[in-house]
């Protein structure tokens, strides 16, 4: 008889699993950059809208590229773009395009754990490089004490600390690297997932800044909001115009405001080492990946009425997370854009 | 068992595919066929798994041949990959854990097989039980915010002043590392190395022992030179064992082991191991040829431990039929 | 010398009580009816909980059995009281090789088989993954808990006439009833604990996933996240979910194991 009956609520817990209340859920997967506004802007689309729920996962960008393409999840997230390669391989193996849609402007900023140095240093693109690169290897190396005179540098060992995982927010800070040094562009490039000269590796921007805030003499580059939120102390960048910037709305936006104007049809640009006085030299956009044509109407309708309203209420709670709105010309060009989608 | 075929009216013999079909009628040939059926899906999945980690793996393996075995880099913008880091990380940790568990797990085997009392050994054997049980995440838990900060303030110290000039002690140390690895997995294996060796001792016969003490020797020595000689195979097998678990252990390394693939000789390095590689970059491998590459590691892994598993085994059987063959 | 081996064993049976006190110390304090009830929070929010993620396990632990134990108990029956010679050294073996299996590579087995076919990560091929893990304990206990019934009860049976499958049906299964159940309970807190076939399986959901087929939050795979991560308040629910993971295995595993001391001796697994 207790058989029957552990066989009886077995059968009904599994009827309850089953058809429980069927609401649309939406899969993403990707970059750990703007997974704190993605996972505030989720949260509140789904109070908006209880029938919906975006499930976010931060796994990296190389994890959002990865999942789109082979189909498991219903939208990426990146903050690299895709290079061709990566397009054709999407093309071939779902038989439609991808398209990138930017969601906010953020920044990756050099964050450090120096006991009794709580000011913001100055990093010059060489100092960073020859970090990065092993070559620089005390802190109070010439490279970066030439731009912080008066602060007290110690004559420890720099932990250098860089991404574990494939990362968009490791692409944009490659992507930098190359641009400002020719000696990083040749001998690492720029990557999601690239062969680092030294240092740890962290999984995701919270595993980085896990590390950083955990490790002292530590370096690692993270989103300027994982800085911010950790209350870890982040560097000024000095950028094409030799001035030192720290990493804040105005100089994100700067940084986006040529881009804006040029914005090509796909979306895909660097905006890293920007032009401009104010301009915070390792910025970026940030992508979502939706695939072009969707068999599901109804998840397509989901994304499409999210991107709408992201594009439109969404962008009023980015800069309270320290993300940078879209640039107005950006914001009406992807509005078409979404027609795209079927 | 007898089968009963009912007899046909005005039918011969039963024959063929038709005796397969009145068989059935019979209840005892169903349970046979349905317990067969089910137990013919363990072989398969057996076979399934080990298929699909072969076929999956082709790109690499036809790339780069065994040279995949000797190579360092592991670079996935150009390609490249390689798996001697994650061999030596795991090989490395794997046998620092043994280093600290195998005279702790020795010992106390020794202990709860020949010192403490029945009820006594039996309780503290229960708790080793429970402590197999802890997952592995736990011990991830707790190796990131005690072991990492503890290597870090007080072991790589105490190591580095005097031993410094060591290439095993050199620094610097983040807390993560090979060591921190080895010291989380050895609190791991210990159990294991613990309740085989136990048993393996406890089997060994009453006489070997009394013959030692008869001839005058201590407690100590009757069980150091005749009782743990008697049972070395089987207390091997027990490493081995502990051995398997150690390479296959995932979560608790990835969480402090420093994911670097780079061989460094200092202990206090951050390296990695090929189940954390595997858990780290599995779902973001892009390209076909990365995540073969991931999966051949699997392979690996899985033929290590199996090749381990099996002469575990067959230690362990050797040594207890050894100690049950011998006239009492 | 002896009493340095006392020493040993007094260390190895205190770090399980040090780990759990240690749980018990830091997550403790944080074991509230939030934790239980509340879905996680934004990045960077203090507050919410862990309740999809603890129903999540559940689910994916009662599927695993569905798959594992009827595969496992059947088996071990088949071992036990049809096979010949051959297949049970066929069959044995297996089990033993799947037994010793990494869980990183179920997982990728999982994968392969589950994920990449239907297209999305779920709960079932988080399922598929723990359950492959429960058939070699429960397959082995069967076997040796059917075989260890005094043959006194099987002949009784076939003297009063009962074919063979009445006999292991109605009397042999209930005399080793209670050995299969502790190791299929001790297959369950084995499983209960594993994360990293969960990593690529079952992925991972903010919201409750409903029905099998969608990702699943988990605890294991929860801690992990929450561990390696910044946030304090992170590290705070981190503590409490392992606390409440090895409250879990421990119960199960204490049950399973009294549960037996009063039958047949324990097997090793």
């Amino acid at each position: 008889m207790k058989r029957i009956a552990g066989l009886a609520i077995g059968v009904l817990a599994l009827c309850a699993i089953v058809l429980a209340d069927n609401a649309l859920l939406i899969n993403g997967a990707g970059a750990t950059f703007p997974y704190p506004i993605y996972s505030k802007w989720f949260d509140v689309y789904h109070t908006k809208n209880p029938n919906i729920q975006f499930n976010y996962q931060s796994i990296g960008s190389g994890g959002g590229i990865k999942q789109i393409t082979e189909g498991t999840v219903d939208f990426g997230a990146s903050d690299g773009p895709m290079n061709d390669e990566q397009l054709k391989a999407f093309q071939d193996k779902r038989g439609t395009a991808i398209l990138h849609f930017p969601a906010v402007l953020g920044a990756d900023v050099p964050t450090y754990n120096l006991s009794g140095v709580n000011a913001a240093l100055n990093f010059t693109p060489d100092a960073l490089a020859g970090i990065f690169l092993g070559k620089v290897t005390k802190w109070n190396d010439p490279a970066i004490a030439s731009a912080n005179k008066g602060v007290n540098l110690p004559a420890a060992d720099i932990v250098v600390v860089h991404r574990s995982d494939g990362s968009g927010t490791t692409y944009i800070w490659t992507d930098y690297l190359s641009k400002v040094s020719d000696e990083w562009k040749t001998k690492v490039g720029k990557g999601t997932s690239v062969n680092w000269p030294v240092g740890l590796g962290g999984k995701g921007n919270e595993g980085v800044t896990g590390l950083v805030k955990q490790t002292p003499n530590s370096i690692g580059y993270v989103e300027l909001i994982y800085a911010v939120q950790n209350n870890i102390p982040y560097g000024t960048v000095k950028n094409s115009s030799g001035a030192f910037v720290k990493a804040d709305l105005a100089g994100v936006t700067a940084a986006a405001a040529g881009a804006a104007k040029a914005m090509p049809d796909d979306f895909r640009v660097s905006i890293t080492d920007a032009p401009g006085k104010t301009a915070y030299p390792i910025s970026s956009f940030t992508w979502l990946l939706i695939p072009q044509k969707f068999q599901d109407g109804a998840k397509r309708d989901a994304i499409k009425g999210f991107l709408k309203w992201m594009l439109n209420e969404g962008q009023d709670s980015v800069e309270a997370l320290s993300y940078a709105k879209l640039p107005k010309e950006v914001v009406e060009k992807e509005k078409k854009a979404i027609n795209n989608i079927q | 068992m007898a089968t009963t075929t009912t007899a046909l009216k005005g039918a011969g013999p039963v024959t063929g595919s038709r005796s397969f079909f009145v068989k059935l009628r019979d209840g005892d040939e169903i349970a046979r066929l349905v317990t067969f059926l089910f137990a013919a899906t363990v072989v398969l999945i057996t076979i399934l798994l080990v298929w699909e980690l072969w076929v999956n793996s082709v790109l690499p393996r036809h790339k780069f041949g065994l040279h995949f075995f000797v190579t360092q880099t592991w670079d996935p913008i150009v390609d490249e990959f390689g798996a001697l880091p994650f061999i030596y990380g795991t090989v490395v940790t794997s046998a620092l854990s043994l280093l600290i568990a195998i005279p702790l797990g020795i010992g106390a085997a020794i202990f709860l097989a020949e010192l403490a009392p029945a009820p006594v050994s039996d309780t503290l054997q229960f708790f080793i039980d429970l402590l197999a049980a802890v997952p592995s995440v736990i011990y991830g838990l707790l190796g990131v915010f005690i072991v990492v900060p503890l290597v870090r303030t007080v072991i790589f110290p105490a190591l580095n002043k005097p031993f410094g000039f060591l290439p095993i002690f050199r620094g610097p140390s983040y807390g993560v590392g090979f060591i921190t690895a080895g010291i989380v997995m050895a609190i791991m294996v210990i159990p294991y190395i613990i309740s085989v060796s136990r048993e393996v001792l406890l089997s060994v016969p009453r006489d070997q022992r009394e013959a030692a003490l008869a001839l005058g020797s201590t407690r100590w020595e009757s069980t150091w030179k005749v009782v743990v000689p008697f049972a070395k195979t089987g207390i091997m097998g027990s490493i081995f064992l502990a051995l398997a678990r150690a390479l296959g252990e995932t979560m608790a390394v990835t969480m402090v082991i420093g994911n670097t693939p780079k061989i460094a000789a200092s202990l206090f390095a951050p390296g990695y191991s090929i189940a954390a590689v595997i858990a780290n970059e599995f779902t973001e491998a892009t390209g076909d040829l990365y995540l073969q590459a991931l999966i051949e590691l699997g392979l690996v892994l899985f033929l290590l431990t199996f090749i381990l598993n099996g002469l575990a085994r067959l230690l362990i059987v050797v040594t207890t039929q050894k100690g049950s063959g011998v006239a009492a | 010398m002896l009493g340095l081996t006392g020493v040993c064993a007094l260390f190895s049976v205190s770090a399980l009580f040090f780990i759990l006190g240690y749980l018990l110390f830091n997550g403790g304090t944080s074991i509230n009816w939030d934790f239980f009830t509340k879905l996680p929070k934004p990045v960077g929010e203090t507050g919410g909980g862990m309740a999809n993620a603890i129903v999540g396990s559940g689910k994916i632990l009662l599927l695993a059995s569905l798959l594992g134990v009827p595969i496992g108990f059947l088996g071990g029956m088949y071992l036990a009281e049809f096979s010949g010679k051959k297949a049970a050294w066929v069959v044995r073996y297996a089990a033993d090789l799947l037994n010793g299996v990494p869980s990183i590579v179920i997982g990728i087995f999982a994968y392969s088989l589950v994920v990449l076919p239907f297209k999305h990560f779920s709960a079932l091929a988080g399922a598929f993954a723990l359950g492959i893990m429960m058939i070699p304990i429960t397959l082995r206990s069967t076997e040796e808990f059917l075989k260890s019934v005094p043959r006194v009860l099987r002949e009784g049976a076939m003297a009063l006439g009962a074919s063979k499958w009445k006999t292991i049906a109605t009397v042999i299964v209930p005399a080793a009833y209670r050995g299969i159940m502790t190791a299929i309970l001790l297959a369950l807190a084995r499983v209960a604990g594993e994360t990293a076939p969960l990593l690529f399986t079952a992925f991972g959901n903010r919201f409750e996933s409903h029905g099998w087929s969608q990702p699943t939050a988990t605890l294991p795979v929860m801690i992990y996240t929450y561990a390696v991560s910044p946030y304090d308040d992170w590290h705070r629910q981190a503590w409490a979910a392992g606390l409440v993971l090895l409250g879990l295995v421990l119960i199960i595993n204490i049950l399973a194991r009294t549960i037996l001391s009063r039958g047949i001796a324990v097997p090793r697994s």
